[in-house]
């Protein structure tokens, strides 16, 4: 199988210093062909990473990994936009774009559509192709039948078709910020406390049971996506790139792990009970099965 | 000075008719499927019905869109397309779509089709905005409940196309059509199948004293004896996030901005828009009555009347929503 691994963004407000030492490991051991680098949840966050970000991007770079920047998901204020149209202008390589506004900007130059993104259906990427898209990353709630009809149309196109194999699901955007309403706070005023919660803020149900993940303005699962099991189904389809989303663990042994299964070297079940293991959330993949997102089906 | 648009909900015939005898400008309804962002059992219009709708309210120079505001499933975008189709052919006002491809291909086969940009779109920025219009000739965009007023000010100080914004009703706290919660829960979601934490998928149990509402077996809320029970709709309800139990995203609550309409006004807002398809008759009625009133008189030069509208709100709580800065 000869797909490739992207590392998306990491979603979560880590120390700048853990950041950077994070993609410094990235570089030297994961075997990730891209890796796409941006805070893309929170504008406010932003200026922690800008300092670090050059480095970064130089780092993965010299150890041979694609590096695409990302735009950010909401982009209503006018400082959102600014910095957003920052990034378009300033960046002759490919930008992710996560917002129809960046979109915007990117028109007529290659580029890649992020997952929080509505990509749905064929004729929806077919305009994208027309306008210079690359890459697509799909919506993690998209069914296996959804998936086929567009890996095959994104064949035809010549656009990548990529689906998020690992991780908690991106499940919802807001203008609020839930991380500093859950502290007594607001947004303005928010104190970084996200900045506590390296893997998000875990939400129970009033009876205990794990449900949700609280990530500043963005709501997450709880449950952790793992497709490697799918992996050999996927490929079949015409998924050619598989997005590892950065948890607050050992990312290059899950990019190991998913090398290993793409290469035939091992069984993507096996895989995923020994990922299983160091992540504290069930595996799940209910939406590529046409189910809730939250279940997990053998 | 012009005055507000009027957009009102309908989910039945007897609530069209409801909107229009109480003042609406123009109603907007979707077809019994898939295809629109409200599709509850026992609601919406056959092809017919939207054939007598549109005598109806254009006998009374009220205008009627037809929303299709989900997103077409890959391999079998038929249902969708045929549905601009049909909605062009009964010469409907305006279709308020969401999706890409929809609009590429209702801007191509029906060019003199009025095209919305529906909520779940979620354009919030001017970019993305001009966009549409540059693309799909969009005339209208119905904004993202994620602006404050003074940025839908400034925004629209550089669009040059109209802009909507709900005024009344429920209120998603999360930016529409980018939320994969009730997915996540049920397999269900608005982008897909056009229903929200869906009844199919919800369960009251007795828990001792208290009553518990499940969605997809996931606890949305447990009421205590003497707490008034609601319909578990997901980001309405009480969950745990490191303290006591809260309402983590928003309160049941409904959005009422009617003490908004001078800065709206101001803000260059186009048309008010009021939500609940899933509304009875007299609701409609008695919601878009108020509103005509208040717009009336708002346009007279006359203060906003305070209507009291705290029995048609859910929960019995008003707010502002995004609108304002504090709800961040």
């Amino acid at each position: 199988m000869t797909a490739s691994l992207t590392l998306g963004p990491v979603l979560f407000n880590w120390p700048v210093d853990r950041w950077r030492d994070f993609y410094a490991r990235i570089a030297d051991e994961a075997p990730v062909d891209t890796v796409i680098v941006g805070e893309i949840v929170c504008f406010k966050r932003a200026p922690f990473f800008a300092e670090a970000m050059g480095e970064v991007v130089e780092r993965l770079t010299a150890a041979g990994k694609t590096v695409w920047l990302a735009s950010p998901i909401l982009v209503g204020s006018e400082r959102e936009r600014s910095a957003m149209r920052d990034l378009v202008s300033a960046d002759a390589g490919i930008v992710e774009a996560n917002d129809m506004g960046a979109l915007a900007l990117l028109a007529g130059r290659p580029h890649a559509v992020g997952p929080t993104i509505n990509v749905y259906n064929e004729a929806t990427l077919a305009w994208m192709a027309e306008r210079g898209a690359v890459a697509v990353s799909l919506p993690a709630e998209l069914p296996a039948a959804t998936v086929a009809a567009l890996a095959k149309a994104g064949r035809e196109l010549g656009v990548a078709v990529e689906v998020q194999a690992w991780g908690r699901a991106p499940l919802a955007i807001s203008a609020r910020c839930y991380h500093a309403r859950a502290h007594g706070l607001h947004k303005d005023g928010c104190q970084f406390v996200c900045g506590n919660d390296p893997d998000g803020l875990p939400v129970t149900t009033m009876d205990g049971q794990p449900f949700l993940t609280v990530n500043g303005t963005q709501t997450m699962s709880h449950g952790c996506l793992c497709l490697t099991a799918e992996l050999p189904a996927l490929v079949g389809m015409g998924v050619s790139r598989f997005r590892l989303s950065p948890q607050a663990m050992d990312m290059v042994r899950v990019a190991e792990a998913f090398r290993a299964v793409l290469d035939g070297r091992r069984d993507g079940a096996e895989v995923a009970a020994e990922l299983g293991g160091l992540i504290d959330a069930p595996l799940v993949n209910g939406f590529y099965h046409d189910t809730a997102g939250a279940l997990r089906v053998a | 000075m012009d005055n507000f648009e009027l957009i009102c909900p309908a989910g039945t015939p007897a609530a069209l008719r409801a909107a229009v005898d109480a003042g609406a400008d123009a109603v907007y309804l979707g077809f019994r499927d898939e295809t629109n962002a409200r599709n509850f059992p026992g609601l919406n219009f056959t092809r017919q019905d939207v054939a007598d709708a549109v005598d109806y309210a254009h006998a009374r120079k009220v205008e009627v869109y037809v929303a299709i505001n989900t997103y077409p499933q890959a391999g079998n975008l038929g249902p969708w397309q045929k549905a601009v189709d049909d909605a062009a052919r009964l010469k409907v006002d305006a279709v308020i779509l969401a999706d890409p491809g929809l609009l590429a291909y209702a801007a191509k086969r029906h060019p003199d089709l009025r095209l919305h940009l529906s909520v779940q779109a979620s354009a919030a920025n001017v970019e993305a905005i001009r966009l549409y219009r540059d693309a799909f000739g969009v005339r209208r965009v119905v904004l993202p409940r994620v602006l404050t007023v003074p940025e839908i000010a400034k925004l629209n100080a550089e669009v040059d196309v109209e802009t909507e914004v709900f005024v009344f009703g429920g209120l998603c706290p999360m930016a529409e059509g980018r939320c994969s919660l009730s997915s996540y829960a049920t397999g269900l979601s608005p982008n897909k199948q056009g229903v929200c934490s869906p009844a199919t998928h919800v369960r009251y149990e007795q828990r001792g004293g208290a009553l518990a509402s499940t969605l997809g077996g996931f606890t949305i809320n447990v009421f205590g004896e003497g707490e008034q029970a609601g319909y578990p709709t997901l980001c309405k309800g009480r969950f745990v996030a490191g303290g006591a139990p809260a309402y983590l995203f928003e309160e049941p609550t409904s959005l009422n901005a009617m003490d908004l309409l001078p800065e709206l006004k101001a803000a260059g807002v186009h048309a008010l828009k009021i939500e609940g398809r899933q509304r009875g008759k007299a609701y409609i009625g008695a919601v878009v009555r108020a509103y005509r009133e208040a717009l009336d008189s708002f346009a007279a030069g006359r203060p906003v009347p305070h209507i009291d509208l705290q029995a048609m709100v859910e929960g019995g709580t008003q707010t502002t929503g995004a609108y304002t800065r504090a709800w961040r």
